[in-house]
């Protein structure tokens, strides 16, 4: 049912480690849409990107994940061969992804519990190494992108002992954003830089991520 | 309908539900430069946070996995050298993989 109409891994993961922890589902759930509203933010950016209308975006909504969106964003943009690439990117991805995640998913259900441990093959690393491989060309990009990268990983890092998994990964969003409202379009000082990480650090998690965004944003010289 | 479902329910319609206002919210509220810069860096940062948790965390603890931690290199080592994106996951999976069936990690 999650596999079929939220489509977001980890969300997904989040609500079944709360209810397999016996956890609080309302937290679980709560975690679980969190999780979910970088979703939104892709949409933010695929729109225009994409330009789909009317029933085509109900179907296209469904889609966004972290790897169409990163797919199609990988993309040569700009004129129409840009668009034409763009949405070739995303529904290639978004289709074979939605069959093989659901396949997935249905297979567990199934019962195929008897694989052994994932780590046998080395297929805990293939999540990280396809990140990395998709935030690559990023980090080419400049040395705002290699700052943002780095406070990300820092913030999430430092969250992690004191959240449940997933939520770090939504404070990272952070570092963008007090990249974002810098003034200067240029490079990111390192002072602003290590304002970045303590922000997320000092917060504890119950109201961290207002007071990770407004701490990292607010210390900002020049606003 | 017990609480299990009406959760799972809840989760999957406002998943859903986030997606689809990403995509319909009017382009104008994009045309600020700050929140096209926002759009541009937040898949920077939550990638780069899913590659630190994903590679030194688990559950609500951080460990590090030397293997993990090889098979990531060994995806860097490859990226340096432009591989393509098959040979990048193939090269960190076998190199993690090998390094536990020698034992060395």
């Amino acid at each position: 049912m999650l596999s079929l109409v939220a489509y977001t891994g980890a969300s997904q993961f989040a609500l079944a480690a709360a209810v397999a922890g016996g956890g609080n589902l309302i937290a679980g759930t709560a975690s679980a849409v969190l999780l979910g509203s970088r979703n939104g933010l892709y949409g933010l950016r695929l729109a225009g990107l994409l330009g789909f209308r009317g029933p085509f975006r109900l179907l296209a909504a469904l889609g966004i994940t972290d790897e169409s969106t990163a797919v199609a964003l990988a993309q040569p943009a700009g004129g129409q061969t840009g668009r034409a690439a763009v949405r070739a990117g995303f529904l290639a991805t978004f289709g074979s992804l939605y069959l093989t995640w659901n396949a997935g998913t249905l297979a567990g259900a199934l019962g195929a519990g008897k694989l052994g441990s994932p780590g046998t093959f080395g297929l805990d690393v293939v999540g990280p190494a396809a990140f990395l491989a998709l935030l690559w060309p990023r980090l080419r990009d400049g040395r705002t992108e290699r700052t943002v990268a780095l406070a990300g990983a820092l913030i999430a890092l430092a969250a992690t002992p004191f959240c449940p998994p997933g939520l770090p990964i939504v404070l990272a969003a952070a570092a963008a954003l007090g990249a974002a409202l810098l003034p200067s379009a240029g490079t990111l000082p390192p002072a602003a830089q290590a304002a970045l990480s303590p922000a997320g650090e000092a917060a504890p998690c119950g109201r961290a991520d207002p007071a990770g965004t407004t701490g990292a944003a607010g210390d900002r010289p020049g606003r | 309908m017990s609480a299990t479902w009406i959760a799972v329910l809840v989760t999957a319609v406002c998943c859903y539900g986030l997606k689809l206002a990403g995509l319909t919210v009017p382009p104008r509220w994009l045309a600020h430069p700050r929140a096209q810069r926002f759009a541009v860096l937040v898949p920077v940062a939550l990638l780069a946070a899913l590659i630190a948790v994903q590679a030194v965390g688990r559950g609500e603890s951080l460990a590090a996995d030397p293997a993990r931690l090889a098979g990531l290199g060994a995806a860097a080592a490859a990226l340096l050298l432009r591989a393509p994106f098959l040979v990048v996951i193939l090269a960190a999976a076998g190199t993690a993989a090998a390094l536990r069936a020698l034992g060395v990690a």
